[in-house]
């Protein structure tokens, strides 16, 4: 069963002449099967945490480690990290003109799987999966991301990671910009895959960053972790959201900042 | 039926340089375009070579291209009777036929053209054969209308003249597949009859020897439409100038480019789109690759919006994307505006290499440095290809862009 183990993870963004440090000791550990929640005010380096996991350039990690069923990802590609078993589900998907969406789910399906998926069997899979997140076949002809509105990109993110089906699922304020009726359908692909991959034996892992509660009461989370400035500040269960919705981050902060 | 036939068989050599046909032909006449305005985007027309000098390193128009590698195409190189074949299939409902002599003279400069180069205007004066392609007007023809230029002999320099004319009201998709070795001075007319619906595209895919100073001009009719598409790939120096006029309101223009320069290769298109009638249109978008020691690109857009051009709609793009060390691409888009009367004129430019949150976010999926450039670079054309229209186009161009990415090693 999948375990990610994070030990005093720190990270500094390098920009052109400087580098500033933005995680400063992170610990974590998600277990197959678990759904952990990471709030936090903005700022508080979330995004970070979840760049520097799926291996972004633009960050370089000081000290720490972090391994995956024991392997060292830190030491990994973007790619192979990918092919371990990590997904990142970003907060801004990137348009890539010209590259059909249909294209790049195969690309990268055969690239995870280790070898090109039979023709019919993943035109239905993918059809499926478009079916149960509400998604306009015309999507797959279409550049990957390009002209999706907001929750087109995030569906195609869920969408994307059905199909990879990752040990680890990472989702980057997934929810943010979301209307009701996306998140519910956002959210549900979540859930369903969360089901399957326990059916299958290979329950996900899934690490749920927000800003907000509210997706949390359709992605029921087994722990919430509040983040500041750059750490887990406090861990504990559902009734911990419950607070900061009721309070907003103000305890952790010492300023009030709307949740 | 296909036919081939070897342009310019009737042409002597002594042709070259100044003949005596060319000093009492009408076209000798006409000297200066009379369109208004002066534009500082735009030199003088005239069909006498005298008023064309020529060009050096100094010279606006001139100063991206290495003038050394032209064989003296630019200046006065003389044209001799060639090994170029024009080869095409018949189709029904156009004429396809070499019209030479002085029946091909009375073609030159059809589409209203005179020249505004030395190249071109020596090119008129030598009158080579004219390849007509004919469609009458209100005729829709399907099928495209492909002819195969085929050079054979880079060590002479030849001339060629291609006229591309829809009569009124008349729709029909040509085809223009440049290839083989050549050192060519190529004058490409189109003209767009009033209400016509033209797509054309030029494949320049010539062997690695090939010197070609081209230039294509487009007369759009009133409230015609022309895509006009021109895919570079082959070739030692390309430089195709493309020059727009609109006879009368509501034409509408879709131009799109492709280019891509391996080590040592210099492509350059030069574009001027001469906004005179209101309510037309013009949209460009250019893109090109380049890989390898010493490619070279220049992409020059020049629009002219005059001051009774009310309505106009403009856009024009040109993007580079450099694949290695040691390539430079030249991108300048200018615009002139004189009225404010208008509904959109902008232009953008980019020239970078590959954009690391595509590469990021394709990696991110498992998929491989290597194979996410690969996938980024054929999008990068796709969004042009696509457009084109043309599916055996879209074949031809797509197999040479892998081609292109084999020589890189993607």
């Amino acid at each position: 069963m999948a375990k990610l183990e994070i030990s005093d993870l720190h990270v500094s963004v390098i920009t052109e002449d400087t580098s500033k440090e933005i995680l400063c000791g992170v610990n974590l550990t998600i277990d197959a099967g678990e759904t952990h929640a990471i709030m936090g005010p903005n700022g508080s380096g979330k995004s970070t945490l979840a760049y520097s996991l799926a291996g972004h350039p633009k960050y370089r990690v000081t000290s720490g480690t972090v391994l995956l069923d024991g392997a060292d990802v830190l030491s990994m590609t973007v790619d192979q990290r990918a092919r371990a078993g990590l997904f990142l589900a970003m907060q801004y998907p990137v348009e890539i003109p010209g590259v059909t969406t249909s294209n790049f789910l195969r690309t990268a399906a055969t690239a995870v799987r280790g070898q090109a998926p039979g023709v019919r069997q993943w035109l239905k899979e993918v059809k499926d999966e478009m079916e149960s997140l509400q998604m306009d076949p015309d999507f797959a002809q279409r550049s990957v991301n390009e002209g999706f509105s907001g929750g087109e990109k995030k569906r195609h993110e869920i969408l994307q990671m059905s199909l990879l089906k990752p040990k680890i699922a990472i989702l980057d304020e997934t929810d943010s910009g979301l209307d009701i009726d996306a998140l519910r359908v956002v959210s549900e692909g979540v859930n369903r895959y969360k089901a399957e991959s326990a059916a299958a034996g290979e329950a996900v892992g899934v690490l749920l960053i927000t800003h907000y509660t509210r997706i949390l009461r359709y992605i029921q989370p087994d722990f919430v972790h509040v983040f500041v400035a750059g750490q887990v500040a406090e861990s504990g269960g559902s009734e911990l959201a419950e607070e900061l919705e009721a309070d907003g981050y103000v305890r952790f902060t010492g300023q009030a900042v709307p949740a | 039926m296909t036919t081939t036939q070897i342009l310019n068989p009737t042409a002597g050599p002594t042709l070259g340089g100044p003949n005596g046909l060319a000093a009492h032909s009408h076209v000798g006449g006409r000297t200066v375009r009379t369109s208004g305005v002066a534009s500082h985007l735009h030199p003088v027309a005239s069909s006498d070579v005298a008023d064309h000098p020529v060009p050096t390193s100094k010279s606006e128009l001139w100063k991206f291209a290495p003038l050394r590698r032209l064989r003296g195409l630019h200046a006065d190189a003389e044209f001799t009777v060639g090994a170029l074949t024009a080869t095409w299939d018949a189709i029904d409902g156009v004429d396809v036929r070499v019209v030479s002599g002085a029946a091909g003279r009375a073609l030159k400069g059809a589409s209203d053209y005179l020249p505004t180069d030395r190249v071109t205007a020596r090119l008129m004066e030598y009158n080579p054969d004219t390849l007509l392609i004919d469609v009458p007007a209100d005729s829709t023809i399907t099928e495209p209308v492909v002819v195969t230029i085929d050079g054979a002999d880079a060590s002479i320099a030849e001339a060629a003249h291609v006229l591309i004319r829809l009569g009124d009201h008349a729709t029909a998709t040509v085809v223009l597949k440049e290839q083989g070795s050549a050192t060519v001075a190529h004058l490409v007319e189109i003209l767009a009859g009033d209400g016509a619906n033209l797509n054309m595209a030029t494949i320049a895919d010539w062997a690695a020897d090939t010197v070609q100073l081209a230039h294509h001009h487009i007369s759009v009719g009133r409230d015609a439409k022309v895509k006009h598409s021109l895919l570079t790939f082959g070739g030692d120096v390309v430089r195709t100038a493309v020059d727009v006029d609109y006879r009368g309101p509501g034409g509408d223009l879709e131009m799109l480019g492709l280019y891509f320069a391996d080590a040592g290769q210099y492509l350059e298109h030069r574009i001027f789109i001469d906004h005179t009638p209101p309510n037309c249109r013009s949209e460009v978008l250019y893109k090109g690759a380049l890989q390898g020691d010493h490619a070279r690109t220049a992409w020059v857009g020049d629009v002219l919006i005059r001051a009774m051009a009310e309505g106009t709609d403009s856009y024009e793009m040109n993007r580079n994307l450099l694949l290695t060390d040691g390539a430079r691409a030249d991108s300048v888009p200018n615009l002139e505006i004189e009225t404010g009367e208008i509904i959109k004129a902008a232009h953008a430019s980019a020239t970078g290499r590959y954009d690391d949150d595509h590469l990021f976010y394709l990696q991110s999926r498992g998929i491989t440095p290597e194979m996410a450039k690969r996938l980024v670079v054929r999008g990068f054309f796709h969004e042009v290809l696509n457009k084109v229209g043309i599916s055996s186009v879209i074949d031809h161009i797509s197999d040479t862009v892998e081609r292109e990415l084999a020589i890189s090693g993607m």
